[in-house]
């Protein structure tokens, strides 16, 4: 067959089986990103059907969704707003970095990956899944509640740890050695903070720079600066996704929330295809053999999780059902822990078993992640009152 | 009475207050411009037992059901207690260089410190008019700061 036919074939069968995952995954009220990932386990290596077609585009497509995911992450909050965040919050944020880090890089250490293992593990567990806490504050009519300001400003301290997570992380991978690393480090720190400065001060050029009131100039300008950016990034060593998000916080106000929906639809595709091409580059035989250790992970990192959600609302001055209810809303890990784990894969100096291991946990944090959300109310509800309903058969049966 | 004013970082803010009953109830303003009235559940002032979504048009109406009139007065009232805070009223001449524009132009919060916090217009009022109303001749803005942000801000209003 032609190949552009076959490549053609290929990449529609695939969008086509995602839509039709996604449509069954907004059914059942749940996130997409699992039934993406258990959709690239069936298609991938050691798969049922084998894509080979599609494969060069499937791998362009995925590193652009990694670049606009992190750009949407990036426009997500003005940089006030994180300044603001990192001020009021850091407490909460680093005992949710020091809890849910260390339980991901433990397990790694004991399974014998070394320290550039822990590093990965580490962030995959550390990272909660903003787009699934944002969808279950919203689906649950949580937004006006007293305790989501606090979730949302642990998200936002989250936020700002991944600007200087991923470029260390990139170092690591790339095995420089300890003085290349600290460069690297030190560059994008820099990046980093004259980045945050532009933004509070000048973010209306850059945003002026791209904004137009066309919608098609727009989105190629937003695009062409994205990928230019990541580019550069990419070539100073210092991580595509982190030109990406630096470029995203360096664009604010009204132009933010205009690109935000503008770039939606190609996140949503493009980040669909990042998905998929993990699970495909993840052969599901390593899949049971690493079931059990991300069982066990999911539940320590789901406590880590609570314990983390809860010890911020007892500070913020929030009622018990209220902690418990900002606890749950942050368990959910989803797009970003694929997304270290993706980088940590595509460097090669990760064991196969991590990428299993990463999908085993996502899939599971991802799908228990809005169920423990949802039924933490009523469970903390149920453990409060144990003992007025038998005082109430007493005073009947007299 | 306090009304608690909260950032809720990606989406917008949240502004609320206590009631003597025990019930919080408020408004969240998404930074896309829409507004939703909260109101919580008797047991557990955390949480919302409504978010009701509410147009720009019902949201004024509601405001004006709930006592618009004496809005101006009530506000001098109580800022009476507080030193250093004053309420005055500005009109908008026909000359402003912000007829017509949005009041959100004039950044009069930011240049000035002072809060525009309701808009009378033909009779009505329009509460806590947010940066999108646009101004018309002969609004009378019901303003509250310190004297001298007073002053900045009615020198905005008049020159730009």
């Amino acid at each position: 067959m032609d190949p552009i036919a076959l490549t053609l074939i290929e990449l529609g069968a695939v969008v086509f089986c995602l839509g039709l995952l996604a449509r069954l995954a907004g059914r059942i009220g749940m996130s997409p990103i699992p039934f993406y990932l258990v959709g690239g386990l069936f298609f991938g290596a050691g798969g049922i059907v084998k894509l080979e077609g599609m494969h060069e585009f499937a791998h362009l497509s995925s590193e652009i969704g990694v670049i606009l995911l992190l750009l949407m992450l990036g426009l997500e909050y003005t940089a006030a707003e994180l300044v603001t965040g990192l001020r009021r919050s850091w407490q909460a944020g680093v005992l949710d970095l020091v809890l849910n880090f260390l339980p991901g890089a433990a397990l790694a250490v004991l399974l014998g990956w070394g320290l550039v293992g822990a590093m990965v593990m580490g962030g995959v567990t550390y990272i909660s899944s903003s787009g699934i806490a944002a969808k279950v504050i919203t689906d649950l009519g949580r937004i006006g509640n007293r305790e989501t300001p606090v979730v949302l400003s642990i998200l936002v301290f989250e936020d700002l740890a991944m600007a200087v997570y991923l470029p260390v992380l990139t170092a690591t991978l790339a095995g420089v050695s300890f003085v290349t690393g600290l460069q690297t480090v030190g560059i994008s720190l820099a990046v980093v903070t004259v980045v945050l400065l532009v933004a509070l001060r000048h973010g209306h050029h850059v945003s002026k720079a791209v904004h137009s009131e066309n919608s098609e100039v727009f989105l190629l300008n937003l695009l062409g600066a994205a990928l230019l950016v990541a580019g550069l990034a990419a070539a100073m060593q210092v991580s595509a996704a982190v030109g990406a998000f630096m470029l995203g916080i360096a664009i604010s106000g009204a132009t933010a929330h205009s690109a935000t929906r503008i770039l939606e639809p190609l996140r949503d595709l493009f980040a669909a295809i990042f998905f998929v091409v993990f699970g495909l580059n993840t052969d599901p035989a390593t899949v049971p053999p690493v079931l059990g250790w991300a069982l066990l992970l999911a539940l320590v990192t789901a406590a880590t999780k609570l314990l983390t959600g809860i010890w911020a609302a007892k500070r913020a001055g929030i009622g018990v059902p209220g902690r418990f209810r900002a606890g749950a809303a942050l368990i959910a890990r989803g797009e970003f822990s694929i997304v270290i784990a993706g980088l940590a894969v595509a460097s090669g100096v990760v064991p196969q078993e991590l990428a299993a291991l990463a999908t085993a946990y996502v899939l599971i944090m991802a799908i228990t992640g809005p169920l423990a959300a949802k039924f933490v109310e009523p469970v903390v509800a149920i453990m409060r009152r144990p003992a007025s309903p038998p005082a109430v058969r007493t005073a009947g049966g007299i | 009475m306090n009304v608690d004013e909260t950032d809720l970082p990606g989406l917008g803010r949240r502004k609320d207050f206590m009631t003597a009953s025990g019930r919080r109830i408020g408004v969240v303003e998404y930074r896309e411009g829409q507004t939703e009235l909260i109101v919580s559940t008797w047991d557990d002032p955390d949480t919302c037992q409504a978010s009701i979504p509410l147009t720009a048009e019902e949201a004024a109406a509601l405001g004006n059901l709930l006592g618009g009139q004496r809005l101006a007065m009530q506000l001098s009232e109580e800022h009476r207690e507080i030193p250093g805070i004053v309420t005055r009223q500005f009109s908008i001449a026909v000359d402003s260089p912000f007829v017509n524009q949005p009041m959100g132009k004039a950044c009069i919060r930011t240049r000035s410190g002072v809060s525009i916090v309701a808009i009378m217009r033909e009779g009505e009022v329009v509460p806590s008019p947010g940066p999108d109303l646009v101004l018309h001749p002969g609004d009378l803005l019901v303003a509250v700061g310190t004297q001298e942000g007073l002053d900045t801000a009615a020198s905005i209003l008049r020159n730009g």
